[in-house]
């Protein structure tokens, strides 16, 4: 038997319980807590992750940094350099007539060639790198951080996140989070040698928080955006269309 | 005779959305460890590199692993908050602290319980003995366990809390501890589920669906 009383309470808390997920919901979206993937089936799980993530890294720690001793002798790669002919043209000069295109939500859209990076304050980490299938290694990444590229472009305040465009068709995206962090480097060196073509060359981003498939090879250009819905098919990247989230920090 | 304490509301519900939950892991950790079913010791570990153990599972790489994390990781939320309101209401009602925690008698009566019985009379007043050691071993070391773990292998969390992955010895021993605390839960499953077939079946799964169970007799 159910009761007035207590059918009224059970109505009083569905309706609270809703105008408290629609709050929530509110807030997560103002605050940058939601991921571009946040529909379908899974939505809920990566938007909880990706929330709770940044609710945690707010202070903005660093990924745990190793011993040159430590690192792996072995870095495999998954897949090789882009077959394209403009790929394998920049390749074969050694990169010469490469450049790095930042455009969007600039105040300069700017190009870098490779010298011209090479010249710019440099940064070195020696870290761990997960690929999602389950492998990993460790390796010294040389380069320049991505916020002083950004900031060199004089990136407007209304950027939300960066999103990444390779020779290949692998185009991602990174927030303002992990775009400004200071382990984030457009890289061109990896364990004291040039990036080799396999891991990434001419450079690679390398977004240390996260698994491997963020940190994006065969870089071509940078674009700051204010929202990744009208970007490619408005869900952060060309992975999550074969299942692969978004956000990569688990 | 009384009739027998139900079980409460509370746990009938988070039992039955837990073992959803659980089943969802098991399937999609499956489907995560087709991509790379090799496990190491220490920080690294990849082919070309020596391996502590070689699963006997396809490798399988046409991108099993996408929805599996995605299921994976789904799932963790519902189990961990699903598990959270349990321990908190157990916690509240004293379930916990009458029912599960195993006294120091339980080990040595623990061995006369592993033979499945028919419900009635005052054993089924309460968890017997063995009940007590496996159910609490699951809620305090098992899941715990798998939280650990599931969280050592994250490098964002790693960056907030080092220390989850180097008191393992790294992420790769993360990894295989997180597969053999699975293992763990797949045998405590595998217990369970043959326990209730043979104790009463039908009986048992009532108790944990509707929190009626055995009446005492007389008044059955």
């Amino acid at each position: 038997m159910i009761s007035r009383r207590r059918l009224l309470t059970a109505g009083l808390t569905a309706a609270a319980g809703a105008s408290g997920l629609a709050m929530a919901a509110r807030l997560a979206a103002r605050y940058g807590l939601v991921p571009p993937d946040h529909g379908g089936l899974y939505g809920a799980g990566e938007t909880i992750t990706y929330a709770a993530h940044r609710l945690l890294t707010l202070h903005q720690p660093l990924a745990r940094e190793f011993d040159r001793s430590q690192i792996s002798r072995v870095a495999p790669v998954n897949g090789g350099p882009p077959e394209s002919d403009d790929y394998q043209r920049l390749l074969r000069r050694n990169f010469a007539e490469w450049r790095l295109e930042v455009d969007g939500l600039v105040a300069r859209p700017s190009s870098f060639s490779l010298d011209e990076l090479k010249r710019m304050p440099q940064r070195s980490h020696i870290t761990h790198q997960a690929c999602e299938e389950g492998w990993s290694f460790i390796a010294e990444w040389t380069g320049v951080p991505l916020s002083d590229i950004l900031a060199r472009a004089g990136l407007s305040p209304r950027a939300k996140y960066v999103v990444l465009y390779p020779f290949d068709d692998f185009w991602d995206s990174i927030d303002l989070a992990d775009a400004l962090h200071p382990q984030t480097l457009v890289t061109y060196g990896m364990n004291g040698r040039e990036l080799p073509a396999g891991h990434g060359a001419p450079v690679r981003l390398r977004v240390t928080r996260q698994l491997g498939y963020k940190s994006v090879k065969y870089l071509s250009r940078l674009t700051a955006v204010e929202t990744l819905a009208d970007v490619g098919d408005g869900q952060g990247a060309g992975a999550v269309a074969y299942g692969y989230s978004w956000y990569a920090g688990i | 005779m009384r009739a027998l304490e139900p079980h409460a509301a509370v746990v009938r519900i988070t039992h039955w959305i837990n073992a959803a939950s659980f089943a969802a892991l098991l399937v999609s950790g499956v489907a995560i460890l087709l991509a790379h079913p090799r496990l190491y010791w220490g920080e690294t570990g990849a082919f070309g590199t020596p391996s502590l153990i070689d699963l006997p599972l396809p490798l399988v790489l046409t991108g099993q692993s996408g929805w599996g994390r995605s299921l994976h990781f789904l799932s963790a939320w519902v189990c961990v908050l699903v598990g959270g309101a349990y321990v908190a209401a157990g916690l509240r009602s004293g379930h916990l602290r009458r029912d599960l925690v195993p006294v120091a008698a339980d080990l040595r009566r623990a061995a006369g319980h592993v033979r499945p019985r028919r419900p009635g009379g005052d054993d089924d007043l309460a968890y017997n003995p063995a009940q007590r050691l496996a159910y609490f071993a699951v809620v305090a070391v098992l899941f715990p366990a798998m939280i650990w773990t599931g969280l050592a292998m994250s490098p964002a969390v790693t960056a907030v809390v080092p220390f989850l992955v180097t008191v393992l010895g790294g992420q790769q021993s993360a990894r295989t501890i997180h597969f053999a605390v699975a293992c763990a839960l797949v045998l405590f499953l595998a217990g369970h589920v043959a326990m209730v077939a043979l104790s009463g079946f039908r009986v048992r799964m009532r108790g944990m669906i509707t929190g009626r169970r055995a009446m005492s007799p007389g008044r059955a």
